[in-house]
């Protein structure tokens, strides 16, 4: 019965793989692909889009982070509830419209959309960095500090190498929410494959659509991949075989 | 100011575009739930498909949105369904299967086994045991994995517009081709205004959905 399945399974994915070469034929994307005037333009492209997620991912990161970490501080405790029932709210704003609300503040361009994805993606990563700190248990921390640690070394070699999974469960959802609003960025202004898909909807060009659907999709997939290994790098391994 | 000065001069395309957001939201909903929890169920007993199916969903959800209806309007376009509601109402279907599927399967995984040992006990059969036990006590986390489901979904649907959806996306699509603040900030405004009231009901409908007993349970823990 399993291995029926995993038959099907297999043969299932070959049909799929063959129907989309095939579409991919008879939609003229190879042909667009190989174009030598068009490949260097979706090439120039991509750079751009990878240039758009990689600024805005670090930064949102060492925001993120910070925010987190400081809003687990003692002093600071008390206003971490009211802190992420905003950031909650803020999650609920679409993409778009962080995009749209960005521009009219600071025109178009690149520096706009850098800045609107830096700000969404802050969000789910300080959630995350809060929520992982916070799930740390109290008995963790009371043994490190009557080991004598200083606050700073308990966050570093206690809070944060066990909060490591959730965080990095937060980055993963930042870095992917990131690439498929970077493709938006387009609409301000910022470049990026968004071009090739709006576009080919505005021209009904299919190859243009998928010249920029397509990477976009493999990008994500990647990055959550991607996601995966750091988690497999920063995860220390006591905390991977108990999890 | 000029942004609710903005919304009251245009209340009646106001409701009628929020009218048509919630009606793509709803009806995408509505249908993922048919799928999705069915499915959902289906698969606490297949232990092997169940991993298949919620990675599945996994990749699903990893696609951006504007790559996969990209991707769709292609395939879409042979039947002549390339743009409008039709393309935006599938995407949004496939993106709530994730929070519903993973949702319904925990739920039903997470009942508690001496219960369903008890109900086997009384003689009930598998569908009564998963009508009168099981469902029951999954059914507000169901209703957790449709909340979340709605609320991104609010969000997916403004950027439909580009495919011809129509909805509350229109003011930020136009705000943002005409350079016009106003109607790109009651845009955003009235979307995210929409996913919060939204976020709020489903949280109601969750409390509601909570059996009795749990509830009683509940309050005896704390």
């Amino acid at each position: 019965m399993n291995k029926l399945m995993g038959k099907t399974y297999r043969l299932m994915l070959m049909l799929i793989i063959l129907i989309a070469g095939v579409m991919a034929e008879r939609t003229g994307l190879v042909e667009y692909l190989s174009d030598p005037y068009e490949y260097p333009v979706i090439i120039e492209l991509l750079v751009q889009h990878l240039y758009i997620v990689a600024i805005s991912m670090t930064f949102a990161t060492i925001i993120g982070l910070g925010a987190g970490i400081i809003l687990t501080r003692k002093r600071f405790r008390r206003y971490a509830g009211i802190c992420m029932y905003i950031v909650g709210l803020g999650q609920t704003i679409p993409s778009l419209a962080v995009l749209a609300i960005a521009m009219s503040f600071l025109g178009i361009g690149l520096k706009p959309a850098i800045f609107a994805l830096s700000i969404y993606s802050i969000l789910p990563i300080a959630r995350n960095t809060l929520a992982g700190i916070t799930a740390v248990p109290t008995s963790f921390i009371d043994a490190a500090r009557g080991m004598g640690m200083t606050p700073l070394k308990i966050l570093f070699e206690v809070e944060l190498p066990n909060a490591m999974k959730v965080i990095i469960t937060g980055f993963r959802i930042a870095l992917i929410i990131n690439i498929g609003t970077a493709a938006l960025s387009y609409l301000i202004g910022a470049g990026g494959l968004g071009d090739l898909i709006f576009t080919g909807i505005s021209l009904m060009q299919t190859e243009k659509l998928l010249a920029g659907a397509i990477p976009i999709t493999l990008m994500a997939l990647i990055a959550d991949g991607l996601a995966d290994f750091m988690g497999y790098i920063l995860i220390s391994k006591g905390l991977r075989l108990s999890g | 100011m000029s942004t609710i000065q903005f919304i009251i001069d245009n209340y009646a395309q106001v409701l009628f575009l929020s009218w048509e957001h919630i009606w793509i939201v709803g009806l995408a909903l509505m249908i993922a739930t048919v799928i999705g929890v069915p499915l959902g169920i289906f698969i606490t007993g297949h232990k092997n498909l169940a991993s298949r199916v919620l990675n599945g969903a996994n990749i699903l959800m990893t696609i951006p949105s504007i790559a996969l209806f990209g991707i769709m309007l292609p395939i879409l376009a042979l039947v002549n369904l390339g743009l409008g509601k039709v393309p935006a109402v599938i995407a949004l279907v496939l993106y709530s299967q994730l929070p519903i599927i993973r949702n319904t399967y925990t739920a039903i995984k997470n009942v508690p086994g001496p219960l369903v040992d008890a109900a086997r006990g009384m003689g009930m059969n598998r569908w009564e045991l998963l009508k009168e036990v099981q469902i029951p006590l999954a059914t507000p986390i169901i209703i957790a994995g449709l909340r979340t489901a709605a609320v991104m979904n609010i969000g997916i649907a403004a950027i439909a517009v580009y495919i011809g959806s129509g909805g509350l996306g229109v003011y930020i699509q136009q705000g943002i081709d005409r350079v016009y603040p106003e109607m790109i900030m009651s845009g955003a405004i009235l979307v995210s205004l929409l996913a919060i009231i939204v976020d709020g009901f489903m949280a109601m409908l969750e409390r509601l959905a909570t059996p009795e007993g749990i509830k009683l349970q509940r309050n005896i823990l704390r």
